[in-house]
C-alpha cells in the first residue's frame, strides 16, 4: 500500500476510498424531499455517491441527517508546515531543578478565565494544588508562584494584577464559546497588552479545548495548549522560555 | 423504599440531625437581616415592573430611594403601604411617580401602624393569592396531562436569543423532553438587577427577564398541548437576585429553579452572608409557588475529584435539606443535586457510580433527585461521550432517580446544537425503557463493593458534618470544604446590599409563605 502524500484522501476501509461520515440538520420537515435536500447538500460538499442512511424527525421542522459518502478532495500533506513549541516535556522535579539552577528565583505565573466564560475546568487542572490525572498544578511547583484569579474576569483587570504581582507569565483559559466569542476576547487581550506595552515583558499564554498552538500564534500569543495538555506541559514551556529569553530578572 | 446498601439507620440520623444543628447556627443570625434584593422581590411581589429610561428596574429605583433615605432597614412594605394611603394609587402607579420625580421619599406622611399595616397585608394577601392560583393552574394542567416516566427527560436550550430558545424548547418537547431549562447569560448571576423585556444577545444562554419566562412558558404550553404531556419549565433563581427571579417564576409558572444555598458563594464569589439571607426568602417564595429546586452540589465534583470528595456532596445534600426545610420546602420539592463524574478510565468506576447514586437514594427517599452528567473527563470525542452518557442514564433508571439532566455529545465543544439535544434523548427513551425496572431486580452483594463504597462515603461525609458543625459553615467555606474552593466570609460580592433589620422591620410576606400549610400536590410523584 502506496500512500501518495502529496494527494491524500479520507481512509474508510480501502486506501484512496475517501469515505466519511457526516452529520447535520436541515431547517425543513423530515420527507422524501428533505433527504434530497441533505443528498444535494453532501454533493455539493464533494461528496460522491453520498448516501442518506439515517433521517430522523426533530419536531417543529427541523430534520437530521447522518451520510455516509466519498469525499473526491485531496490534500497535499507533505507541504504542510506547523509551527511547533520548541520544547521537550519535562517532570514536575525537573521543572523546579531547571528553574532553580537556571533563573534562581521563583517564576510568577497568572491565571484566569476571562471575559464572560465561567467554565474553570481546565485552568483549575493546570494551576490548582490538586492538578489533573495525579499531575500536580502550578501552585504546588515550589520554583513558581501561581495565582488563579478564577472566572469572568474581565482582561484589563488580569493585565493590572499580572502587573502588580509582576507575573513573568499570563494563563488564559477560553472553555465555552458560542459564535466565536472567545476569539473576539482572546485577541482583546493580546491588544491591551500591546497597547500598555507590556506585550515583550509577559510570556501570553492561552489554552482550552479550541485552541491550538498554531491558532494562539496567529492571534498574538506566545504558545497555545489545547485539549490533553497536562501543568507539566505548561510549566516546562514557562521555565525553558523564560530561560531562552534570558529572564534572570524581571 | 427498598434498602439494598444495608446502611447504618444510626449514621443516617447522625448526619441529619448534624447538618440541622448546622443550618441552626446560620439561623440564628439570618434572620436579623435583610437584603437589597429581599426587598426588591417585596416591591415585585407587590406588582413594581418595568424600567425607567435608562433601563433601571423600577424595584431598583425604589429599593436605593429608600436605602438614600436611610428607610430601608425598616423594610420597603411600610413606606409603600402609607405611600398607597396617602396617595390612593397602586404600587406601581407610586413606583412611576417616584421615577418621574413627582414623588419624594420624604414626602410620605407617617400614620398611624395599625392603618398603613391593613393596607400592607391586604396588598400582599392579593399577590400571595396570584401565586396560589398559579400554582393550582399548574396543578391542574398536570392532572389532565399524561402522567411522565420516570427519570424524567431534563434538557438545557442555550441560544442567548429567547425567540429562538423558545423554537428550541417546543422542539425538544416534542422530542420528548419532559423539563427544559433556559440556561442564563453567564454574566447575569452578578447583575445587582434582573434585566428586562424579551432579549435576543446573549452569551452562554439567555438572560432571565420576566418576558422571556412568559415567551418560553407559552412554548411549552403549546407543545404540552399537542403532546398530551405538561413540559416543565426551568430557570436560575441565584446569583446575586436569587429573590426576585423566584417571584418572577412564581408568577409565570416556572416549574423548577435552580436554587443551592451555597453554590453563589462557591462558583460567583458572592458573599457569604448575602447569600445565606437570600437562600432563605429566596426559598421561602419557591416553597410558596410549588416550584422543586435543585441544588448544585454536581458542580463540586467538576472542581474536585469525583472519587475522592464523593462524601462533599453528601454533606452538602444534608446543608440543602436542612436549609429548605427551615424555608418551607418540602421534601418533594428538594431536587437534590449530585453527578456522574468518576473517572470513565477507572476500573470498577460504575460500580462506584451506583454506589453513590442509590447512597442519595435511600438517603432522601422522598426527593426529586437530580442526577447531573459527565462533563469533567468528556472531550471532543463525541462517540465515547455518547456511550458514557449512556452508562450515566443506565445508573440513572437502576437507582431510581428522578431527574436527568442529559448529556450532550458535544459537551466540551459548543453550546448544544438541535440535533444534540435528539440524540440525548433518544440515549435516554432507549436507556430508560429497555431497562425501566432493572432496579426492583438487581440487589447488590452483602459487604460487596457498592455496599462498602456507600458505607465509607456515608461515614466520611458523618466526619465532615461533624467538622462543619464545630467550627460553623462559614468557617467550613473559608477552608475549602467545598468543591476544594475557598472563600473568606467577609469577602465576595454583594455585600454592600447586606443590611441589618431595624426592630421596626416589617415584610408581611415572611408570615404569609413561612405559615405555608398547603402541600405539593402532584408534585413529582
Amino acid at each position: 500500500m502506496e500512500v501518495n502524500l502529496s494527494k491524500i484522501k479520507a481512509y474508510g476501509d480501502t486506501l484512496n476510498d475517501g469515505a466519511v461520515q457526516l452529520s447535520f440538520t436541515l431547517p425543513v420537515p423530515a420527507g422524501d424531499e428533505a433527504k434530497e435536500a441533505a443528498r444535494q447538500l453532501a454533493v455539493k460538499m464533494g461528496f460522491e455517491a453520498p448516501a442518506v442512511t439515517e433521517m430522523s424527525d426533530l419536531g417543529a421542522g427541523f430534520t437530521f441527517f447522518v451520510l455516509y459518502g466519498k469525499c473526491s478532495h485531496t490534500v497535499d500533506y507533505s507541504a504542510i508546515k506547523i509551527p511547533k513549541r520548541q520544547q521537550e516535556i519535562m517532570s514536575f522535579g525537573e521543572v523546579n531543578e531547571l528553574i532553580k539552577q537556571e533563573l534562581g528565583r521563583k517564576v510568577v505565573v497568572v491565571a484566569a478565565c476571562t471575559g464572560s466564560d465561567a467554565h474553570t475546568v481546565g485552568i483549575d487542572a493546570i494551576i490548582n494544588m490538586k492538578g489533573y490525572l495525579g499531575e500536580y498544578g502550578l501552585e504546588r511547583y515550589p520554583e513558581m508562584e501561581a495565582y488563579n484569579l478564577g472566572s469572568q474576569v474581565p482582561n484589563a483587570e488580569l493585565l493590572a494584577k499580572a502587573v502588580e504581582l509582576g507575573a513573568d507569565a499570563v494563563l488564559v483559559s477560553q472553555v465555552v464559546t458560542q459564535k466565536n466569542i472567545h476569539l473576539e476576547n482572546l485577541t482583546e487581550l493580546v491588544e491591551l497588552a500591546e497597547a500598555e506595552g507590556l506585550r515583550d515583558k509577559i510570556l501570553l499564554i492561552c489554552g482550552g479545548p479550541r485552541i491550538s498552538h498554531e491558532l494562539a500564534i496567529e492571534l498574538g500569543y506566545d504558545a497555545g495548549f489545547g485539549s490533553g495538555t497536562m501543568p507539566n506541559h505548561v510549566a516546562s514551556y514557562i521555565a525553558a522560555e523564560l530561560i531562552r529569553r534570558g529572564k534572570k530578572d524581571k | 423504599m427498598q434498602n439494598k446498601l444495608n446502611l447504618d439507620q444510626v449514621k443516617v440520623d447522625f448526619a441529619r440531625d448534624t447538618a440541622g444543628k448546622i443550618a441552626e447556627n446560620l439561623h440564628s443570625w439570618i434572620g436579623d437581616y435583610t437584603t437589597t434584593t429581599i426587598e426588591r422581590a417585596a416591591a415585585r411581589l407587590l406588582g413594581i415592573d418595568g424600567v425607567d429610561k435608562g433601563g433601571i428596574p423600577l424595584a431598583n429605583v425604589m429599593v436605593d430611594k429608600l436605602l438614600e433615605a436611610d428607610m430601608l432597614d425598616q423594610g420597603l412594605v411600610p413606606w409603600l403601604a402609607k405611600a398607597v394611603a396617602s396617595r390612593e394609587e397602586s404600587p406601581q402607579d407610586i413606583a412611576e411617580a417616584l421615577v418621574e420625580g413627582k414623588l419624594e421619599v420624604s414626602s410620605v406622611p407617617d400614620i398611624p401602624s395599625e392603618k398603613w399595616r391593613e393596607i400592607a397585608e391586604t396588598l400582599a394577601e392579593g399577590a400571595a393569592s396570584k401565586i396560589r392560583a398559579t400554582r393550582e393552574k399548574r396543578e391542574q394542567i398536570k392532572k389532565k396531562a399524561a402522567p411522565p416516566n420516570k427519570p424524567l427527560l431534563y434538557v438545557i436550550v442555550a441560544t442567548g436569543n429567547v425567540y429562538e430558545d423558545a423554537l428550541q424548547a417546543k422542539a425538544a418537547a416534542l422530542q420528548g423532553a419532559d423539563i427544559v431549562a433556559v440556561i442564563r447569560h453567564t454574566g447575569q448571576s452578578l447583575l445587582d438587577y434582573v434585566p428586562y423585556g424579551p432579549t435576543s444577545e446573549g452569551f452562554g444562554g439567555t438572560y432571565a427577564t420576566q418576558e422571556n419566562f412568559r415567551i418560553v412558558r407559552r412554548a411549552l404550553d403549546e407543545a404540552g398541548e399537542e403532546t398530551g404531556r405538561y413540559i416543565q419549565l426551568v430557570n436560575y433563581a441565584s446569583g446575586l437576585c436569587m429573590p426576585e427571579i423566584s417571584v418572577m417564576g412564581a408568577i409565570e409558572r416556572l416549574d423548577m429553579m435552580l436554587n443551592d444555598a451555597m453554590y453563589g458563594i462557591l462558583f460567583r464569589d458572592i458573599n457569604m452572608k448575602r447569600t445565606f439571607i437570600d437562600q432563605h426568602f429566596s426559598r421561602m417564595i419557591n416553597a410558596y409557588a410549588g416550584i422543586i429546586i435543585n441544588t448544585g452540589e454536581d458542580n463540586y465534583l467538576t472542581t474536585a475529584d469525583a472519587y475522592e470528595q464523593g462524601h462533599t456532596v453528601l454533606a452538602s445534600q444534608f446543608i440543602n435539606e436542612q436549609l429548605g426545610l427551615r424555608s418551607g420546602l418540602k421534601e418533594e420539592q428538594l431536587g437534590l443535586g449530585h453527578a456522574f463524574e468518576i473517572d470513565p478510565a477507572r476500573e470498577d468506576g460504575l460500580l462506584m457510580e451506583i454506589a453513590q447514586a442509590q447512597l442519595c437514594r435511600e438517603l432522601f427517599p422522598n426527593s426529586p433527585l437530580k442526577y447531573m452528567p459527565p462533563t469533567k473527563h468528556v472531550t471532543g470525542d463525541i462517540f465515547k461521550t455518547y456511550l458514557v452518557n449512556g452508562m450515566f442514564n443506565l445508573v440513572s433508571v437502576l437507582t431510581g432517580q428522578e431527574i436527568q439532566l442529559l448529556g450532550m455529545l458535544t459537551e466540551a465543544i459548543h453550546t448544544p446544537f438541535i440535533s444534540d439535544r435528539y440524540l440525548s434523548i433518544a440515549n435516554g427513551q432507549y436507556i430508560f425503557n429497555n431497562a425501566r425496572n432493572i432496579g426492583e431486580e438487581l440487589f447488590f452483594k452483602d459487604g460487596g463493593r457498592i455496599q462498602s463504597r456507600a458505607d465509607k462515603l456515608l461515614n466520611d461525609a458523618c466526619a465532615m458534618l461533624k467538622e462543619i458543625e464545630k467550627i460553623g459553615l462559614e468557617a467550613a467555606m473559608e477552608k475549602g470544604f467545598f468543591a476544594d474552593i475557598k472563600r473568606s466570609s467577609e469577602g465576595g460580592k454583594g455585600s454592600s446590599g447586606v443590611i441589618k433589620k431595624h426592630e421596626q422591620y416589617y415584610n408581611p410576606f415572611i408570615d404569609i409563605f413561612m405559615n405555608n400549610s398547603v402541600t405539593v400536590g402532584e408534585g413529582l410523584s
